[in-house]
């Protein structure tokens, strides 16, 4: 009895195979010919069909911070762009090879201009880029670029820059905390950015760093800006993304500032002001270059305040019209250009300059996307 | 200010769910039932307390409404587990994985919203005493309740003739069932307790501790709460002081680094977990302790008609 059905199995499972190996092959060949036909279309953009822009969101579209500014972002663009385009998401994208697959797919659906919004997605985008080159990609905060793969960046060291401002004239403690997710360069630059923004205005901060490990647990988050507060901090800064430190400040009469999106629902109290992303522009600018064929590759764009990339957060009317008065002649300086958050002279907490007097560190140069060091006014050591 | 008080109420807090959660885990697994889907049953009580609140304005309700998510959630484990006798550990972690994502897709449009946090509650002449009323009495409902619970608990399992039918159930349910011992029934109640139990956890978290919804907002905490209850022996005193332990330490190492210490913050974070492994295994340093302790039929399904 068990032969003649053994036998059986396999040949379904041989037909099977055979099945899906053809199907496989015919999934290639409609592919190519796709491909062929997206070449075709674009050279004669006129009657061609809306441009298909793909986002991959890290978090849930309603995180209330960083994936949520992103998916603000992309229906603003399909307002600003009609039916010349069609957006299409994918949220919770884990930063793993799952990510590798979803590109591909993507890719596969005929999207011909996808954003990774996630650092994460660097080397599955490398991978997948090669294997469609007449996709255009672009990935945030990343620093490898190809002749389809674009990154692109905000000046987040401005916004925490003008937090510092706010947090030196308010401090009564003349003790600022930052809760860190993890010391990466783009983070140990956010604490070194507002430190910097508080000493101008007070010179006699200091700032208590909390690194956590993690970029989102509420529970540690709060914990984190309770133990700041016990060690006599009274305006706290944050790096992760949930609101328990917003909610924090609120319960216990301090301060504290938010970062991507406006919490001050979850303290209005609380919040004195906070750095907050707007990606329409840039996502407007790029669609549209792709549509009038002007997207070249290899670009690695930073905007900041002037652009509109980096927003500040509405500020608190507990400010007093003098410290706000310090805030926004700060922020013009900063958009004319005439004031660099790294302005040396700067020099790190062992004493050594990082940049001379005369000079300043910006996104031109290589140093700045290695900065491990705490400026002086920071307590203790950097993690490394 | 002395920071040691602050300190010590945050750790009150962090280890305030973990007791819920540890403690109804400890009775489903004294009946012999292995459920590791505490952190699915935590995010729909979550989910479920914070929406009953923020639509009733009543935190009691919230609660309730967070342990009956819980209980349903943990119904759902206890059809297929003691009816159909899947394999629980299989079982649990879809639930799991089942809660995880049904309370994101309940809690789409609550994400963001704000909720006043539960007040904590003054007690007359013991709050005004200082540092002692600072250090103990003034703290949330909830935090009160989980020591009654703890102390129900500890009854219910040495002292209580039910008591004694539950651990003889997770020991030996063939025995129990020969004896006359409803096995299935007590079964149930018990994963219906630790579900009741998982969901005011969730609730105390989209409550109390960050009073919010966001999408996997227990971020690991159920698991942690399963692995104290092992580490403890199913002793819920046991239980009770791991996570005061575990909350404790975390404090700890974010204080340490507030203080500037030159200790990589890597190693720090991951002090609460080896702290607590280590106290846990010196407590019972004898590796019999566990085994002794671990009720005999625990994850094993139990078929009455044998």
């Amino acid at each position: 009895m068990r032969t003649p059905r053994g036998n059986s199995d396999q040949q379904f499972y041989l037909e099977h195979k055979k099945g899906s190996v053809m199907k496989l092959s015919t999934k290639w060949k409609s592919l190519s010919f796709c491909l062929a036909a997206g070449f075709i279309a674009t050279s004669s953009s006129a009657f061609a069909e809306p441009l298909k822009v793909a986002f991959v969101y890290l978090g849930p579209v309603k995180d209330g911070g960083w994936t949520q500014m992103h998916d603000e972002a992309r229906q603003k663009l399909e307002k600003a762009m009609g039916d010349k385009i069609k957006t299409t998401y994918v949220e919770n994208v884990p930063e793993t090879a799952d990510s590798e697959r979803v590109f591909r797919q993507l890719a596969a659906d005929g999207n011909k201009l996808i954003f990774a919004t996630s650092f994460g997605y660097m080397e599955p985008l490398q991978k997948v880029g090669k294997v469609f080159p007449n996709v255009k990609f672009e990935h945030v905060n990343g620093f490898k670029t190809a002749p389809n793969i674009v990154v692109y960046e905000p000046r987040f060291e401005e916004g925490f820059y003008l937090i510092g401002t706010i947090a030196g004239q308010m401090t009564k403690s003349n003790t600022l905390g930052f809760i860190g997710s993890f010391p990466i360069p783009s983070v140990m630059r956010n604490i070194d950015s507002m430190t910097l923004g508080a000493l101008v205005v007070n010179p006699k901060v200091q700032m208590k760093p909390i690194w956590v490990n993690t970029w989102y647990d509420p529970g540690k988050e709060r914990q984190a800006a309770e133990t700041l507060i016990a060690q006599g901090v009274d305006n706290v800064a944050q790096n992760t993304d949930s609101p328990a430190s917003i909610q924090v400040a609120q319960e216990k009469g301090t301060y504290a500032f938010s970062i991507d999106a406006d919490m001050s629902s979850f303290g209005p109290k609380g919040q004195l002001t906070g750095t907050t992303e707007d990606w329409s522009g840039y996502y407007i600018a790029e669609t549209k270059k792709v549509l009038d064929g002007t997207w070249t590759g290899e670009r690695h764009t930073r905007w900041g305040l002037k652009e509109g990339m980096v927003v500040m957060a509405p500020l608190n009317p507990a400010i007093p019209p003098a410290a706000v008065k310090v805030f926004e002649d700060t922020k013009a300086k900063i958009i004319s250009g005439e004031l660099k958050p790294f302005v040396g002279p700067i020099s790190d907490t062992t004493g050594a300059v990082k940049v001379a007097a005369g000079s300043a560190l910006t996104d031109a140069d290589p140093a700045f996307n290695s900065v491990n060091w705490y400026v002086k006014g920071i307590d203790g050591s950097p993690p490394h | 200010m002395t920071p040691i008080v602050p300190m010590f109420a945050s750790t009150v807090v962090a280890a305030t769910p973990l007791i819920y959660a540890a403690l109804g885990e400890t009775i489903v697994e004294k009946a012999g039932v292995l459920n590791l889907g505490i952190e699915g049953m935590m995010l729909i009580g979550a989910v479920a307390g914070f929406a009953a609140t923020l639509a009733t304005g009543s935190d009691t309700v919230g609660f309730l409404a967070a342990a009956g998510a819980g209980v349903a959630l943990s119904l759902a484990f206890g059809f297929l587990s003691l009816n159909l006798q899947t394999n629980q550990v299989a079982t649990g972690l879809a639930l799991t994985l089942f809660g995880l994502g049904l309370s994101a897709f309940v809690g789409h449009n609550l994400a963001g919203t704000p909720l006043p946090p539960l007040p904590s509650i003054t007690i007359p002449v013991l709050t005004g005493i200082p540092v002692i009323g600072d250090l103990f009495f003034h703290y949330d409902i909830m935090v009160y309740l989980s020591l009654v619970l703890f102390a129900g608990v500890q009854w219910f399992v040495t002292r209580s003739h039910a008591g004694l039918t539950l651990r003889a159930i997770g020991e030996s349910p063939t025995v129990a069932h020969a004896i006359g011992k409803p096995v299935l029934t007590t079964r149930y109640l018990a994963v219906m307790f630790g579900g009741a139990c998982a969901g005011i956890a969730g609730a105390y978290l989209s409550l109390v501790q960050t009073p919010m919804w966001v999408e996997g907002m227990s971020a690991g905490k159920g698991w942690i709460a399963l692995a104290l209850v092992v580490f403890g022996t199913w002793k819920p005193t046991r239980v009770v002081l791991g996570a005061y332990l575990f909350g404790g330490v975390t404090q700890f190492q974010l204080f340490a680094q507030g203080f500037g210490l030159p200790i990589p913050t890597e190693f720090l974070s991951m002090l609460p977990y080896a702290a607590t492994i280590i106290v846990l295994v010196i407590i019972c340093r004898d590796p019999k302790t566990i085994l002794l302790n671990q009720p005999a039929s625990l994850g094993i399904s139990f078929h009455a008609a044998a």
